[in-house]
This record gives C-alpha cells, structure tokens and sequence, in this order.
C-alpha cells in the first residue's frame, strides 16, 4: 500500500519548462505547489567545468536513462513495434529543469496560420486542399489571443532577437537585442537577399547580453563557448528552468520539488483526479500525493503514457476515428532539418565557436506566407543555417561519395573540418488519423507497465514539403558560393529515431471535445481538475521549434489552473464540430 | 595544412577584457565562487599549454576489458585501416584510440547500462530463426527501413564476437590471421562487415562495424580523459582548440583563428 501524504493544492509532474512554468506562476499566486521529477537534483554547478563532447553529445549524458523505460515505435498499424533500445535513438530530457536544460535555445512563435489552420486553409484553398486523412483543426485559441503568453515567456527567458520581416504582430520586441553575427551568418544572409529572401537573427535563449527578467532572476550573457546544445550552461547564461522559474518558485516558500520521483499513476475517481502515485527510486516505496488540482507536465511522451496508465479520458482508435486520447500524434525528425550542406575550397570558418539559438533564419516558406494553390502540400516552414559550435567528433562531415571510413576520409574530413556548412528547413508536420499513440501489448518498464507505443509513418505530404525545402536551401548554398553542394535525400519511411526532443500531440486541444482532450486552458474536458501541459497539447506541429509556444500554453494553463482554484468548473464552453474529417 | 598557432592567439586577451567587462555587468551574485570565478583570474595568466615532445610514459595503456591480447591486437589493426596514419598525422595505433575502446567498453557504455535491453527481442530471433544463406541481414529482417539495435548482447559482447568474426573471415578468405593480412586485404574484410555480408550469432555484421567506426573516431577525436586523442593530436590535425571558456571577442572575426590545444584537465584544473 503506497503512504499518503498530506494533499496541497496543486502537484505538477515534471520541472521542465511547461512544469517550471506553472509551478512558479502558483507559487506566486499563494498556492501550495509540489512538483515531483523522476530524474536528479541539479544545481548549476553540475554544469560548470564539464564541457566534455563524449559524455553530453555521445553518450547523451543529460538525456533519459532507457534502462527502466522507453516507448516502443513501428510505421503501421500492422506491425510490431519494437523498443526504441538505445539514447542514440530516444531523446528526452530528464532531471531537475527537464529537457529546458539541454535545449539549444531557438525560441520562435507558431504563426497565426498555425493556430486556425483548418479555417484559414479552407478559407483561402477551399477544402479539397486538404487531403483525406489529414486531420488537422483550430486551436481553439487564435494568434491573436495567445500572444500575450508569448509575450510571457519570451520575457522571462530573455529572449535576445530582432523582428522577423515577416512575422506575426507582436505587442513588445524581444526583451533583448539579437545576438551577434559569426561571417558564416552573415554569409547566409548576404545570400538569401541576393535571393530576394527576408532574413533575420534567429530568437536566441542564450542571451546577447546580462538581463534581468520580471521575477527578478538573472540570466548572464552568452559566451558563444558551443558546449551548449545537449549541455547545460556553464555560465548561467542559457535561459532554462533552472536559472529562471524554479528559484522563482523557491523563492516563494510554496513550492517544494521531489526529485527521484516517478510518477506512475493519476488518481482518478468519480470524475475527478484526486492526486498523483508515484516511487521513490532510491528507497523503492510509493507514494500518494493528493491535490486539488493534477498537472501532468512531464513532456508529450509520459503525459500521454500517464493517462492511459490511468484509464483516463476517451482513448483514440484509429480503426474508428474516433477517441482522442493519442490522436494526433506528430513531431520533426528524420524528414524535418532537411536541407543542403555546402563545402568550400577556399574559406574556413571558426566552427567550433558558437551558440545553440546563434544563426540566421528566414520565413519566405513558413505557414501560409507563400501561395500553396500549385503545391502539392499545405503549411512551410522556417529556413536556418546555425552556428551551434562542434566538436571534434561531430565536425567529420565530407562531400557525397566520400568514403566513409579509411585514408581519403580522414584527409577530406580533416579538411572540411572548418570548411563547411548546412542551411536546411523546420517543416510543420501535419497529423494524419494512422499516427497515434496508445499502450504497447508487449514490451513494459521495470515495474510491468506497458510502454508507450508510437505509430508513425509518412505521407506524401511530409517527402513532398521536405522535397521544397531541399530545393529552397540548396538555391541558397549555391548563392553562398560552395563548391560542392550535397542535397539530403528524402527518406521514404521514418526510421524510429527520437532525435531532437520535438515530438507532440496525443494530447490536443480544440474547441471541441469529439476531436481534442483538452480545452484551451490545457483543462480536460473529461476532468476538470486535471490540466495537461506541454506539446502534447499541438494538433499539428508547426513550422518552427517548438519551445516557446509550449512556454506560452504552460502560462495560459496557469492563469486556467487560478481561475479553476477560484471558482471550479470547466473554464471554456464546448464547440461541437470545429472539425470535419 | 596545419598552421603553427599563430598571432591570434593574441585575440584572446582583447576577448578576456571584453568578456570581464561585459558579464561583470551581472556575473556577481549568480556565479559567485564557482569554477568560473576561478578561469576569469586564471585562465589568461598561464602560458599557453607547451607539449613535452618527448614520449611521456602512459601507465593507463594497460587492457582493462579485452582479457586475450589477441583480441585486442584485432580491434587495433581494424581501427587503424579506419582511421590510418597518412600525411594528416598520426592514425588509430598513434593515438590510443585501441585503449580508449578498450575503456568504454569496460564502463557503462561497453554494459549498455542506460539502454532498455528488456526483451523479447524479435527481430534477431525472427532472423536467426529462419536464418538462410544470407545470415541476419537487415534487409530480411521487418520492414523497418535502418538496422535498429534489438539484440540481448552489450556492446562489450558484440566486439568480441565481432572482432572474432574478423579474424575467421580472413582465415577463411585469405588463409592468414586478420592481423597478418595486407591492408587492402583487412578492408576487404572490413567491407564484409560494412555490406552485412558476414553472419554473426545474434547481432547484425552491420551494426558490430557501425560500433567500430563510431567508436574508432570517437577515440580519435574525444577529450584525451577518455585515453585516446593521445597528446591531443588528433585535434591539432583538426585545429579544434579543445574546451575553452568562450569566443565573445572572437565571434564575429573573419579569419580562422589558430590556437593551441586545451583539454579538460586544463580546463577544470583553473576550478
Ligand atoms: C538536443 C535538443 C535541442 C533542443 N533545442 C530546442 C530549440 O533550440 N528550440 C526549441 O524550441 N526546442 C528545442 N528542443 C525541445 C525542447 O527541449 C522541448 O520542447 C522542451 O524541453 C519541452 O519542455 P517540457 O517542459 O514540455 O518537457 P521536459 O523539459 O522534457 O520536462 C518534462 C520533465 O518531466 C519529467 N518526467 C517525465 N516522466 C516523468 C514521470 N513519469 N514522473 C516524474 N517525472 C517525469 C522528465 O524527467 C522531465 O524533467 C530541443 C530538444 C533537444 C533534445
Ligand atoms: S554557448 Fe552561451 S548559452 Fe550556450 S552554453 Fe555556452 S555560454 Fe551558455
């Protein structure tokens, strides 16, 4: 029998960003607040002096230990999925903080397209552009309404950036200026306006300079030292969860965080969620927290996991169309960061200088910003070129047909070392009703619970977008003078790799409960006082990281979760049928 | 092409005044004490790091996973066609990168202790199961398009088995140890395991020699803590300085900068 502890008002499961976020918004408020996180402790200091590539960027040190869980992944509903074994093949963060630790800081907003997708496709394509399968649908929420949370969060975190040419209204410019400019940047851009493009510094969370944010943390300026992506800050000059809205929380006396903390269950009884189950991994024993108010923040991947574990909510099944538990997958890897890599004879740049969020980027073939009527998809995406800083064993990159291995590769990789760089496209990824995620029957963790099972495959809309995007970067390589220029190919299927942490869905929201879980204060429609935060929220991803607008749901959930406090009930009034399928 | 490090290096002063000045803005309160407050003084006052020309004794180049010699003979001769000694400098042997395998695989990676290796493990049974002429090939295997890892063994086992697999293949090939083969011989073999061509019990060919390339660069080229890299010579080759505090004084410059090598020891001994 797990021990019962005293209730609190709220208990958040995960320290990320979107847990960060809603803890330290609570806290403030007065609330009680604890937050449970199945990795370590960390303080900065674990950070400081580790800038080691084997141990972060090979051997993942900061990712998710595999050993007691993983999710199981195959293409169609026909197969076997099989386990995802390796963290070469699995990321997601763990640990105090979360995955805002090790994220390399590009902070870029959805586009109001995005947010009223269905409407404005409609609207401006009529409804046979979008295809049979594709179940893409509004938010619920305009761009227009969302924009304040954005506001929120850039300012928090700091966000050093300039104004995108083409980009949505904006009621304030970036809390600081953009960060500055490595001639490898500057050469991208020179390129893109001979192109007729509209660059533009990418919004960066490592900070251009000292800030101070309005809950009065401070964030140090960013020292380009390049051990920043997969790493944490060794400067406290990355914008993360630990540098900002955990001691925010702390600060307040309200919050208190378990780490070593697993969660494995919602309580859930007559309709409401009573608390959370979770093991102390040290000790073994379980626990029941009660609360007033359940916040699953724990990343799209376990707050999906935690609600069918649970039997909460209405599970989707794919046969039917119907449910919505799990629907909508969907997420950038593989067939996303596409692009072309130029190589160059005659200039050598200082790569192994730079920044997680330093590049330069442009928004000609993001959203709805260029016509679609002769395209054979819908939505775009952003184009970059980044400056992340590699170390040697990520700095082997050699032209096509190269081999790979023996004495020309090492002469031409050693060449290239410095001589080489990559422009490629962020494409939105829209769902389809095949890509889903429900329970694997096979495979469990250490303590017998079934796995997480993703189904995920490619439609013609994914190869043809990635296709587009191949063309629009490789034009810009060849404006920026490379000699040799390699286009990636297009992968026919996904191939069950989890790289990049940006994978969502499962979770929707929407103005209607046929088709989204959650209302757009991330408030179950099935729960009241159950909120699920974070990108398991996105019912399509769009064209750009994903970050920030999970930032801006996780404060919209908080000012949800006040109100909820005060005055109980379900906060949004249902819409039936915003959707047709 | 390796340059000798050249004047920029002065670059790195104009970068500590700048960076002093800079984060001094707000650096106090936060960092106060920790390693960092250590590099901002020391960091500039040390001379650059000079390197003894002279073979400094390496009481860490001892075997401390591979038992029999032989094996350990094998995985050097394989990881020096992959990365060998050219024009470039050193190759796998000169820089310990046979050690620096040896290592990991004793460690948590050659254990496999933070992957799920819960089972079953379906696809290499299916395989072997109806196991053909061809052997476990991922072509036969289920339709997924790439090799994924789904077999009960570590890391450290499928190098033994592997490098086992080396030797007989070219016993059988060419009648010689993998060892005594020529070099093109030994890349004939190599390919073999490349092209999945070979069938080992339990484990792709493929995905044994994906791990031998990986961990052959990652030898060549990770910080020298891990054993190889041996007098960071393989980021000289590269001209990649080693961890560094930062280049805010040194972003936006035009022309590629030169500096010596630093490795971790240097960097954290300033803590
Ligand atoms: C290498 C890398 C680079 C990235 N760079 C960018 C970028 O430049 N821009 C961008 O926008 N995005 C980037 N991302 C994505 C970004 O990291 C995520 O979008 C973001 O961290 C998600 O925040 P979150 O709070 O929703 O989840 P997380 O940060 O993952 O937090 C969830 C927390 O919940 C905990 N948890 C999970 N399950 C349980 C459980 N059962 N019990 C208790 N605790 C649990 C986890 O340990 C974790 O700490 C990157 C990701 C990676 C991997
Ligand atoms: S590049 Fe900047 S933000 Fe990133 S780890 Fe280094 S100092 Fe921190």
């Amino acid at each position: 029998m797990a021990e019962k502890l005293k209730k609190v008002d709220v208990v958040v499961v995960g320290t990320g960003w979107a847990g960060g976020i809603v803890s330290a918004e609570l806290a403030k408020a007065g609330y009680k607040v604890v937050a449970l996180e199945r990795g370590g402790d960390r303080t900065r200091e674990d950070y400081t002096g580790v800038k080691d590539e084997l141990r972060f960027t090979d051997r993942y040190e900061m990712m998710q230990n595999l050993a007691p869980e993983t999710i199981t992944s195959r293409n169609t509903l026909e197969e076997i999925a099989l386990p995802v074994r390796t963290r070469s093949e699995m990321m997601a963060g763990t640990n105090l903080g979360g995955g805002g630790v090790h994220w390399a800081g590009a902070t870029y907003r959805f586009m109001p397209y995005d947010f009223e997708i269905y409407s404005k496709t409609v609207e401006r394509y009529g409804k046979k552009k979008i295809p049979e399968g594709m179940t893409i649908q509004d938010w619920g929420i305009t761009y227009q309404e969302f924009e304040k949370y954005y506001d929120r969060f850039e300012k928090t975190a700091g966000i050093s950036g300039e104004r995108d040419p083409f980009g949505e209204e904006r009621s304030s410019d970036y809390p600081t200026p953009p960060m500055k400019e490595s001639p490898a940047i500057t050469l991208f851009k020179k390129a893109s306006k001979e192109l007729g493009y509209h660059p533009y510094q990418v919004p960066s969370g490592n900070l251009s300079e000292g800030y101070e944010n309005p809950d009065g943390e401070t964030i140090n300026q960013c020292m380009f030292c390049s051990y920043c992506t997969q790493y944490g800050c060794d400067f406290g000059a990355k914008s993360d969860p630990m540098v900002t809205v955990i001691p925010t929380a702390k600060k307040t006396g309200n919050f208190e965080v378990r780490t070593e903390s697993y969660v494995r269950r919602v309580l859930y009884e007559g309709g409401k969620a009573k608390g959370v189950m979770y093991v102390d991994t040290n000790t073994g024993i379980e626990y029941e927290q009660p609360a007033d108010v359940v916040v699953l923040a724990a990343f799209s991947l376990t707050n999906n996991r935690l609600l069918m574990l649970s039997n909460i909510g209405r599970a989707y099944n794919p046969k039917t169309r119907k449910g919505v538990i799990g629907r909508n997958f969907n997420g950038q890897f593989n067939i996303t960061f596409l692009g072309a890599r130029g190589f160059f004879n005659d200039k050598k740049f200082n790569l192994y200088m730079g920044a997680g969020a330093l590049g330069g980027a442009l928004s000609d073939f993001a959203g709805d910003n260029f016509d679609h009527t002769n395209l054979d998809f819908i939505n775009g995406g952003g184009i970059e070129l980044r400056q992340y800083g590699d170390a040697a064993i990520a700095s082997n990159h050699v032209p096509k047909g190269t081999p790979r291995w023996g004495a020309e590769f090492k002469e031409k990789s050693i060449f290239y070392t410095n001589r080489n760089l990559v422009v490629w496209y962020t494409p939105a990824i829209m769902p389809w009703w095949h890509n889903y995620l429900d329970l694997d029957p096979t495979y469990t963790d250490e303590f017998n619970d079934p796995l997480l099972r993703v189904t995920n495959k490619y439609t013609d809309q994914d190869r043809n977008i990635a296709k587009f995007g191949i063309e629009k970067t490789k034009g810009i390589v060849e404006q920026m003078g490379a000699d040799i220029i390699d286009e990636d190919e297009v992968p026919q299927e996904f191939d069950h790799i989890y790289q990049g942490g940006h994978y969502a869905g499962g979770v929707v929201m929407g103005a209607d409960p046929e088709t989204s879980a959650v209302n757009n204060y991330l408030q179950m429609w099935d729960v009241e006082n159950l909120f699920v935060v974070g990108g398991s929220a996105f019912p399509h991803f769009g064209g750009h990281h994903p970050t920030a607008t999970i930032g801006a749901l996780a404060y919209r959930a908080s000012e949800g979760i006040e109100k909820y406090l005060k005055e109980g009930g379900q906060l949004v009034e249902e819409k039936r049928k915003s959707f047709q399928a | 092409m390796t340059k000798e490090p050249s004047v920029k290096n002065e670059k790195e002063g104009l970068s500590r005044r700048q960076f002093l000045k800079n984060s001094g803005l707000v650096a106090g309160g936060v960092v106060g004490g920790s390693l960092f407050g250590g590099l901002l003084t020391k960091q500039f006052q040390k001379q650059p790091v000079v390197n003894n020309q002279k073979e400094t004794a390496n009481l860490q180049e001892a075997r401390m996973f591979f038992s029999r010699k032989e094996d350990f003979e094998i995985l050097s001769a394989a990881t020096e066609r992959i990365f060998p000694k050219n024009d470039n400098g050193p190759g796998a042997i000169e820089l310990a990168v046979p050690f620096f395998i040896d290592k990991q695989l004793a460690g948590s990676w050659g254990i496999n202790a933070k992957e799920y290796m819960k089972g079953p493990f379906i696809q290499t049974q299916q395989v072997q199961g109806n196991q053909d002429k061809q052997g476990p090939n991922t072509e036969t295997q289920l339709p997924t398009p790439t090799a994924r890892y789904q077999t009960r063994l570590n890391r450290g086992e499928i190098f033994i088995l592997g490098l086992r697999k080396l030797d007989s293949v070219s016993q059988e090939k060419f009648g010689m140890k993998f060892v005594e083969a020529k070099g093109d011989q030994q890349d004939e073999v190599l390919h073999m395991f490349e092209e999945n061509k070979v069938s080992l019990k339990g484990v792709d060919a493929k995905t044994f020699f994906s791990l031998l390339l990986q961990s052959t660069l990652e030898g060549a080229y990770a910080d020298p803590l891990y054993g190889g890299n041996k007098d960071m010579m393989g980021w000289k080759m590269k001209e990649y300085p080693g961890p560094r505090m930062g280049y805010l004084g040194q972003i936006e410059e035009k022309e590629f900068i030169v500096m010596n090598q630093e490795s971790l020891k240097d960097y954290q001994v300033h803590g």
